[in-house]
């Protein structure tokens, strides 16, 4: 099966040269940093980024730097032992702007390379306030890391440092501190060339060297925050996370954003259950450093106080296990009468949760809410569902999606209609009013927060958001990726597959689903696009199905 | 023998009476040589360049035909040609003589330089500060557009030529050829890394670009009138034709000398032609190519082999003005501005200033030059402020040790080298410093 991480791009020439005597292939065009990182040699750099065009002007990653000598004939020279002779460049050049080429001898820690290292090291220091303990980057801070590995122990800085303002307001979102600011143009160069939005620019000269907005703009796109992911130092920082948590506390958990169909790879980063910030996690297939900012903020309601933690029966809490032991007979009589059960799934949930609730949803009237905005041809799709793909793989939306919501809102008023199933939609503001509701015998909603739906519910029970439970997502590009759960109310809700699963049993179904990876192996054995997928296989970078 | 100036590119500029007017310049024989090189085959100009041996005048001395000849000249895209007027080097007054005195023959040396590369569309970079050169540069293009020397079909022939005045925005970097293009597109002046971004390939717009300083440019036409062979006569071998020199500080009679290279010495330049130091004092210091360049002490012996195998044993008196003879002996000669500083002089307190000229110049965009420059500015405005401190030589001298050779352009160099250099030479008059 097609997978576009593990797919080789079509073979790239190969250049073979060392690095600190350690041979190296690289592909022809690969810089040094690159053929460094292929075999464990790292080479320091802050201007540099992957993704970005060279800049060359921190000046951090410099080498040594030989290649085969040639004749005046223009051909090898050779050693001795017929091995060829190396001549090494006068001067040191930076690893960013250099190519491998073939025969290439690079020296990385040479006394010549180190004592450069430890020279631009204390250049970037001098004037950068040296009060780590009051940064909010401390602890994820490139000056810092490099500082300890090829800074001095000790300033002699014997002058009056640099000051410049401490709290520019470059937008929105984005707070600099431009004493902190390295001048490395990493953010520069992203907001020009990937958010093609060119808002920021240097002011001023040499040291005094500012970052700025353009006269007239503000770092306010919707990919503004991307630059504090890549600001290196404490320059950069986000209006939302900056001051709240120190990072080292942090525990980091993959997941994928849930705010639109692009599932754009992610980092939540919590303590002690609650979520601080998220981070774009690098895919190459998907988003590959980035991710927007609506994206990266959508996330508040996942320690909203308003969550549900308890199941609700007609409005009151109760013990899950009590309310399900309630509803169970209840929903057995009433999934008696398919045509009477409507069922309203979700473009949001896991590809797990939409198998179960096709299950229990087959025979009866289902659908879900379509969610359609402006798509920004970059990171944001149109379609604002994580998993609109899953749910009509599934056959839990109609055709189109949404289509039978009318359906099933005339359905129940003209009386067809006495039974509901929703899951973590309110339907009441999408033409299923409180009116409505009101007329079924018996409405289930499985949400994680109350709405003017759990209002009218008989049944409540709680469920979680994808920052609590494991399972997969399926991306508008057919690609099916994994959540982790990274933090956990510690109330009675629980994950949405297992009160499905609950519910099937409760209905009389055979109880199949253990846990999650059985719930997964019995998806891909009945449901052909996951056919031969594992969550294991899977993995961090998702896989690519066919969904057509 | 006394010494003399050899004039040529001052020749007429310093006759009584010479006015910046196209009249003066048609008078003294000007655009004579445009009009044989447009009879000539651009080629054929080329080669006789290269015969002449001219190096530029800028600050590299870099053989102008050898430039001429890295163009890339089968990309199909337009080539450029830039004449580099963004004179701002510390102590070099020597391009603002030809534009301010003489404005045409730099506008013919465009000319023919263009015609002889293809170029149809040159630029004058014009220092921000040469506001009144600017303007002369303006009335002097369109007396010769009306002549019919620039614009459409020049000569009645196939051959047009627009050139375009650019005034700088006050900026020394951008002297530095990529920064100076940087600039031109309309960006900040931010030198470009090389490779890939060598002008000859990809310079004005990502098209081949030619970037020659006014005073290069105004030696073309005496290259086209009088022949290569005849050009590499003036001089000496490797250092062909004449140098214009601007001699400031401490001499009795400081101003814009043009010399035959290698034929004249410091001692001659400045004990003969300059009047000799005021007072008959004794010659501290003296920076031979702009505030750059390495100083030499007063003092100081030379002492080596020249390249054909010659002993010499020169004092500065003795040593040549011409570029290999400057570079023989561990500085350069730059752009031709020559400081004197005699022994009345302070010497931490002059490259302070200089330190502190590099430091407000540097663009910022490398590590080493950006923090650099200002941290040996500092240290030398405190130290030379009466708060030095133990060590403070040493501490300086390291500051500048790490800047060269690790920044995109040269003006790591630029900025250390003077630094480097005085605190060898005059270590003792920075320890005084120390307390």
């Amino acid at each position: 099966m097609p997978d576009n991480l593990t797919t080789p791009t079509p073979a790239a020439e190969m250049v073979n040269a060392t690095i600190n005597g350690i041979k190296v292939q690289a592909p022809k065009g690969a810089n040094i940093i690159e053929a460094g990182e292929r075999v464990g040699v790292f080479v320091p750099h802050y201007c540099y980024h992957k993704k970005l065009a060279i800049s060359g002007i921190c000046r951090m990653c410099l080498v040594e730097v030989g290649g085969p000598m040639r004749g005046p004939d223009d051909k090898p020279v050779l050693n001795p032992d017929g091995t060829p002779k190396i001549a090494m460049a006068p001067r040191l050049s930076i690893g960013c702007n250099t190519p491998v080429t073939e025969g290439m001898v690079i020296v990385t820690n040479s006394p010549a390379v180190k004592q450069a290292q430890n020279a631009v090291m204390e250049f970037f220091l001098i004037n950068h306030p040296l009060d780590c303990p009051i940064c909010d980057q401390a602890g994820e801070c490139k000056l810092q890391e490099y500082s300890v590995e090829f800074g001095k122990d000790a300033s002699r800085f014997r002058e009056e440092k640099v000051h410049k303002p401490k709290q520019v307001d470059l937008g929105p979102r984005v707070m600099l501190d431009d004493e902190r600011c390295i001048l490395c143009s990493r953010c520069i160069r992203f907001m020009r060339d990937v958010a093609k939005d060119d808002c920021l620019g240097f002011v001023n000269r040499g040291s005094h060297t500012t970052l700025a907005c353009w006269p007239g703009k503000k770092l306010a796109g919707n990919y503004s925050l991307n630059t504090v992911d890549l600001c290196p130092v404490g320059a950069l920082t986000d209006k939302d996370f900056r001051f709240k948590m120190r990072v080292w506390f942090l525990k980091e958990t993959k997941s994928i954003c849930t705010s639109c169909a692009t599932g754009c790879n992610t980092v939540i980063w919590s303590r002690e259950n609650v979520v601080y910030r998220q981070t774009p996690r690098e895919n190459d297939a998907v988003n590959q450093c980035w991710m927007c900012d609506a994206g990266r903020h959508n996330y508040k309601h996942i320690n909203a106080a308003s969550r549900l933690k308890k199941a609700l029966v007609s409005g009151k809490e109760m013990g899950y296990a009590d309310a399900l032991k309630q509803l169970g007979p209840k929903l057995k009589a009433a999934l008696a009468d398919r045509a009477s059960v409507a069922f309203v799934g979700s473009g949001r949930a896991t590809n797990e949760e939409l198998y179960l609730f096709s299950i229990l949803a087959k025979g009866g009237v289902s659908d879900c809410v379509p969610r359609t905005w402006d798509g920004d041809n970059f990171l944001v799709n149109a379609d604002r569902n994580p998993n609109g793909a899953g749910a009509k793989i599934f056959g839990v939306a109609a055709q189109p999606m949404g289509s039978k919501l009318t359906v099933i809102a005339d359905g129940i008023k003209a009386g067809r209609i006495k039974t509901l199933i929703v899951h973590q939609e309110d339907v009441n503001r999408r033409g299923i009013g409180a009116d409505l509701l009101a007329k079924l015998s018996l409405l289930v909603v499985v949400d994680f927060r109350p709405t003017e739906t759990t209002k009218a519910a008989h049944f409540v029970l709680p469920g979680v958001t994808y920052a609590e439970k494991r399972g997969t997502f399926t991306n508008a590009n057919g690609r099916v990726q994994r959540v982790w759960p990274a933090v956990s109310l510690g109330g009675e809700e629980r994950s949405d597959w297992e009160i499905f699963r609950d519910l099937l049993r409760e209905t009389g179904q055979p109880d199949r689903f253990g846990d999650i990876a059985a719930l997964f192996a019995d998806m891909a054995a009945n449901v052909k696009p996951f056919a031969g997928l594992s969550l294991e296989k899977i993995g961090g970078g998702g896989v690519q199905i066919s969904v057509t | 023998m006394a010494a003399v100036e050899r004039k040529i590119l001052t020749a007429r500029m310093t006759q009584p009476g010479y006015s910046v007017r196209i009249e003066d310049y048609l008078a003294a024989g000007g655009y004579a040589a445009l009009k044989k090189a447009m009879a000539m085959k651009p080629e054929a100009i080329r080669s006789e360049v290269t015969r002449s041996g001219l190096r530029g005048r800028g600050g590299a001395g870099f053989g102008t035909g050898l430039k001429w000849s890295l163009v890339d000249r089968k990309s199909g895209k337009p080539i450029y040609l830039i004449c580099n007027a963004d004179e701002a080097e510390p102590g070099t007054f020597k391009d603002r003589q030809i534009i301010h005195r003489d404005p045409h023959a730099l506008i013919e040396g465009i000319v023919c330089a263009s015609y002889a590369n293809d170029v149809r569309t040159a630029y004058v970079y014009c220092r921000g500060e040469f506001a009144q050169g600017y303007k002369i540069l303006l009335a002097a293009i369109e007396e010769a557009r009306a002549k019919n020397f620039v614009g459409k079909n020049i000569f009645g022939s196939a051959y047009s030529l627009e050139i375009y005045v650019h005034r700088g925005a006050g900026a020394y970097i951008c002297g530095e050829e990529t920064g100076l293009i940087e600039s031109l597109e309309g960006k900040r002046g931010y030198p470009r890394f090389k490779p890939p971004y060598f002008p000859a390939a990809l310079g004005l717009w990502m098209c081949p670009t030619i970037v020659n300083n006014v005073e290069t440019l105004a030696n073309i036409p005496v290259i086209i009138q009088m022949g290569g062979a005849e050009f590499a006569h003036i001089g000496t071998p490797g250092n062909t034709g004449t140098r214009m020199v601007g001699v400031s500080g401490h001499v009795n009679k400081p101003g814009c000398y043009e010399v035959e290279l290698g034929k004249i010495t410091h001692g001659e330049l400045i004990n003969g032609l300059c009047g000799g130091v005021p007072g008959g004092r004794k010659v501290k210091a003296i920076i031979p190519g702009g505030s750059s360049a390495k100083s030499i002490r007063g003092d100081e012996r030379f002492k080596g082999k020249k390249r054909d195998g010659t002993a010499y044993d020169w004092g500065w008196q003795d040593v040549p003005v011409d570029f290999d003879s400057l570079a023989m002996i561990g500085t350069m000669a730059g752009s031709g501005g020559v400081i004197v500083l005699d022994e009345t002089a302070d010497i931490p307190k002059a490259i302070a200033n200089i330190a502190e000229f590099y430091a407000h110049e540097s663009c910022g965009q490398c590590t080493p030059c950006r923090e650099g420059s200002l941290w040996m500015a500092k240290a030398l405005h405190r130290m030379t402020h009466g708060h030095g401190q133990k060590g403070d030589t040493d501490y300086l001298k390291s500051i500048a040790d790490n800047i060269p050779g690790r920044t995109i352009c040269p003006f790591g160099e630029a900025c250390a080298w003077p630094v480097q250099s005085f605190v060898e030479k005059f270590r003792d008059d920075f320890v005084k410093l120390e307390k």
